[in-house]
């Protein structure tokens, strides 16, 4: 570890902290409908969309109703893109000739960037042509993101309202986060990132005679465009089969740092949205602190384990450390904190190969991921995933003093606690009952390439990655098969929406109860106390839930690998 | 729900308009018209024709020029289309080794590069740059102690001054962005080129 990693680390955390404020305030007046300084440009097309959606702007949605537009939009958008990539070969903008992608690819893939999860099984500039890297993935990566955001927002409406049986209209917060927050930020970030080298051009992929004579084809395409969406709505989904360790989708340092600012930088700005909303900046900063702390902790855990190096490299006298799979310009520094990021939010962008990471810098990404990646978390998602989390703990709390657990007024009772709990579990069922199915069928063991607990920590890694949305991968793993193309679907969409309904259910329910004055017995949720009972919850529920499963990967091969033991396939 | 069909069927097609078919076409128009360089993939042209990307590794092999990091890219098998062979440097299939930190085979790499390392710099410690493959298969840097490392040689197959060529290397290394982000590093290629420049002068 050098002091320069340690201040690229502190300076990426001042500059999230740093723009918290400014965009939430900005975010609020979006989502209570008040002008913001791109209203005289947009709310004209704002409200044209609307008269031929035949959307009354004003007209507000009970939970169920809000849940419905939500399902319903990502069905058709689920369709949309299916029939893209099945049709691409006879759509335009296909200079490489990509021919169709195949049913099950399809279906996995259009899951994927419907849930936000973005999985790469298919391989960015071998399997897709520019029309469905535009139309169809960066379309999905812009209204999948907005779908979060405003699920996020009317959980947070539940909680700032009293006594309604409305949650806001699905329509309008989907839209105004579409075109008031993605589409500006993403317009500016892609001439950025164009000016750090990341191509963008429908030209054909170019072939150049290198310098000792050999024939070089050079895949471009419209990189920028797609890769400034991809990390502002932690989306994750890679232009390139590398995605953000190739040199077009991530050219320099300074790109890196942007990319990596962007992946967080909506889902912290929720946590403010969500106090300035309820009345109490604080309640925001109160759970922006618990994911800061639980982040904090797991950079200094990965950055540690690589610049130990592994056992490999250090029996053979190499110092420096783990460069394996890793980028020059970045460094094991800025490949670490990346490496945490995208998986403490739902990015799942990589700038390095997380399956050649040592095993415990590769056990904090894949325990990012089974907390529910509340740690900021995905856009929208990180907010109300965290949330539930609170209901839980709020709930632990009012049962340890023998007290109605009480959060900001709201009286948290089962109905409450049953739904934080159904969307807490659906993880744990899809990422350790996939995982475990997977290794016990042939389709499931023939996908690892790494022999040994690294192949187990393959698989359970590529379902908690599919169940939590994120859409990393420990790369190594040949997912491009029926069985796994199916098995992580079905993973990604209960990961998405039996977290999302009930929590759209918690929200209604939440909206439609008084608030309660606060009283000398009310626990106070801005304070250090609440922080800790609520880092305590997360890390105990993960912890409880899936160590076993982290000791039979990656903590073995920690042991394994300190004792000098290596693992070879087919022997 | 038959009431939301509409609504999520004309707000679909909308934000496809704008985000997957306007955004990117406009953003296409104004990068290409800002940074057109750039926006076309940075590529260098020798003679009139494209030599490479300077954003993008090659697979240097020859003892006359420096080399890169090795590369796990692979290609299609030509005689079987259902396997494929290694291709270092593919820059139509990025990819890393996938190798995790207790395989055999990484292992064994590791140690069939780092003793040809050896053999060709004697005494030298070897940068693990020079024997780990990158994320992408494609890294077109490496670090300004791996260019050195490789002097030696190079001054050899070129009959030039090893100092010569140490301050071509220096010259060469570009620093951390801000003096804070990344690592130091050297571009293999833009190396490359500026020692066939100098063969000329």
């Amino acid at each position: 570890m050098t002091t320069n990693g340690w201040i690229q680390i502190a300076l990426y955390c001042a500059v999230v902290l740093a723009l918290v404020k400014p965009l939430g305030a900005y975010m609020t007046r979006v989502f209570t409908g008040e002008r913001t300084f791109l209203s005289p440009v947009l709310a004209p097309i704002e409200r044209g969309l609307y008269r031929v959606a035949g959307i009354d702007a004003r007209q507000e949605q009970t939970w169920l109703a809000y849940a419905g537009g939500m399902i319903v939009f990502n069905l058709l958008g689920f369709v949309l893109l299916y029939a893209i990539l099945r049709l691409q070969a006879a759509l335009p903008y296909n200079p490489a000739d990509q021919s169709a992608v195949a049913p099950d690819l399809a279906f996995n893939t259009a899951t994927s960037f419907v849930t936000n999860t973005n999985w790469q099984s298919y391989g960015g500039e071998t399997t897709l042509s520019y029309l469905s890297q535009m139309l169809g993935l960066t379309h999905q990566n812009f209204v999948s993101a907005a779908s979060g955001i405003a699920v996020a927002v009317a959980l947070i409406r539940g909680f700032a309202r009293a006594s309604t049986k409305t949650l806001g209209s699905f329509w309008v917060d989907m839209t105004r986060a579409t075109l008031y927050v993605l589409l500006p930020v993403c317009i500016v970030f892609t001439l950025v990132l164009v000016s750090q080298g990341m191509p963008q051009t429908l030209g054909a992929y170019v072939d150049a005679t290198t310098l000792e004579g050999a024939k070089q084809t050079i895949a471009v395409g419209p990189v920028a465009s797609q890769v400034a969406i991809k990390m502002l709505g932690t989306n994750g989904g890679g232009f390139f089969n590398a995605n953000a360790a190739h040199p077009f989708e991530n050219p320099t340092a300074l790109s890196n740092f942007l990319q990596m600012i962007s992946i967080f930088v909506i889902g912290a700005a929720l946590t403010n949205v969500f106090g300035r909303m309820v009345g109490d900046e604080r309640q925001g900063w109160a759970i922006l602190a618990a994911m800061g702390l639980l982040f904090v902790a797991g950079v200094a855990v990965t950055y540690w384990a690589e610049a130990n190096a592994t056992g490999v490299l250090s029996q053979l006298g190499l110092t420096g450390g783990n460069m394996e799979g890793k980028e020059t310009r970045f460094g094991i520094a800025a490949s670490a904190l990346f490496a945490v990021i995208t998986t403490a939010a739902s990015c799942g962008a990589v700038n390095a190969m997380h399956d050649s990471f040592t095993a415990l810098g590769g056990l904090i990404p894949l325990l990012n991921m089974q907390l529910g990646e509340v740690i900021i978390g995905g856009v929208g998602a990180g907010l109300y995933g965290m949330l539930i989390f609170v209901i839980v703990a709020i709930f632990v709390a009012g049962l340890m003093v023998g007290r109605t657990p009480e959060y900001l007024g709201k009286k948290i009772e089962a109905k409450e606690v049953k739904m934080a709990m159904l969307g807490i579990l659906c993880l744990p069922l899809m990422m350790l009952g996939f995982t475990a199915l997977a290794t016990v069928v042939p389709a499931g063991l023939a996908g690892p390439a790494n022999a040994g607990p690294h192949g187990f920590s393959e698989i359970l890694y590529a379902y908690t990655s599919a169940a939590a949305n994120n859409g990393s991968a420990f790369g190594g793993l040949t997912a491009n098969t029926l069985f796994y193309n199916t098995t992580l679907a079905i993973g990604m969409l209960v990961g998405r929406f039996f977290v999302k309904i009930p929590v759209l259910a918690i929200a209604g329910s939440l909206a439609a109860k008084k608030t309660l004055p606060a009283s000398a017995g009310t626990f106070p949720t801005h304070g250090g106390l609440f922080v800790g009972l609520l880092v305590g919850v997360v890390l105990i529920m993960g912890g409880l839930t899936f160590f076993p499963s982290l000791a039979l990967g990656p903590i073995v091969e920690h042991f394994a690998g300190a004792a000098g033991q290596t693992f070879s396939t087919g022997g | 729900m038959l009431t939301q069909i509409r609504p999520a069927l004309v707000l679909l097609v909308a934000l496809a308009a704008v985000t997957g078919i306007a955004y990117p076409l406009a953003m296409t128009g104004l990068a290409g018209a800002i940074f057109p360089a750039k926006a076309a993939g940075s590529l260098i042209e020798r003679d009139g024709h494209v030599v490479g990307s300077a954003l993008i590794g090659q697979n240097f092999t020859g003892a006359n020029y420096f080399h890169g990091r090795p590369s796990a890219t692979t290609a299609t098998d030509p005689a079987d289309a259902t396997k494929t062979v290694p291709a270092p440097y593919n820059a139509a299939n990025s990819s890393g080794s996938n190798l995790g930190p207790t395989s055999a085979a990484l292992a064994e790499r590791v140690k069939g590069d780092l003793d040809a390392l050896k053999a060709e710099n004697p005494g030298q410690p070897v940068p693990v740059d020079l024997v780990t493959t990158s994320g992408s298969g494609l890294d077109p840097d490496i670090s300004p102690d791996a260019a050195l490392f490789q002097v030696p040689r190079i001054a050899k197959a070129r009959a030039l001054a090893e100092d010569k060529l140490r301050d071509l290397v220096a010259a060469q290394v570009q620093g951390r962005t801000l003096g804070v982000l990344g690592e130091p590093r050297v571009n293999v290629l833009a190396l490359n080129l500026a020692l066939d420049d100098m063969g000329k002068r």
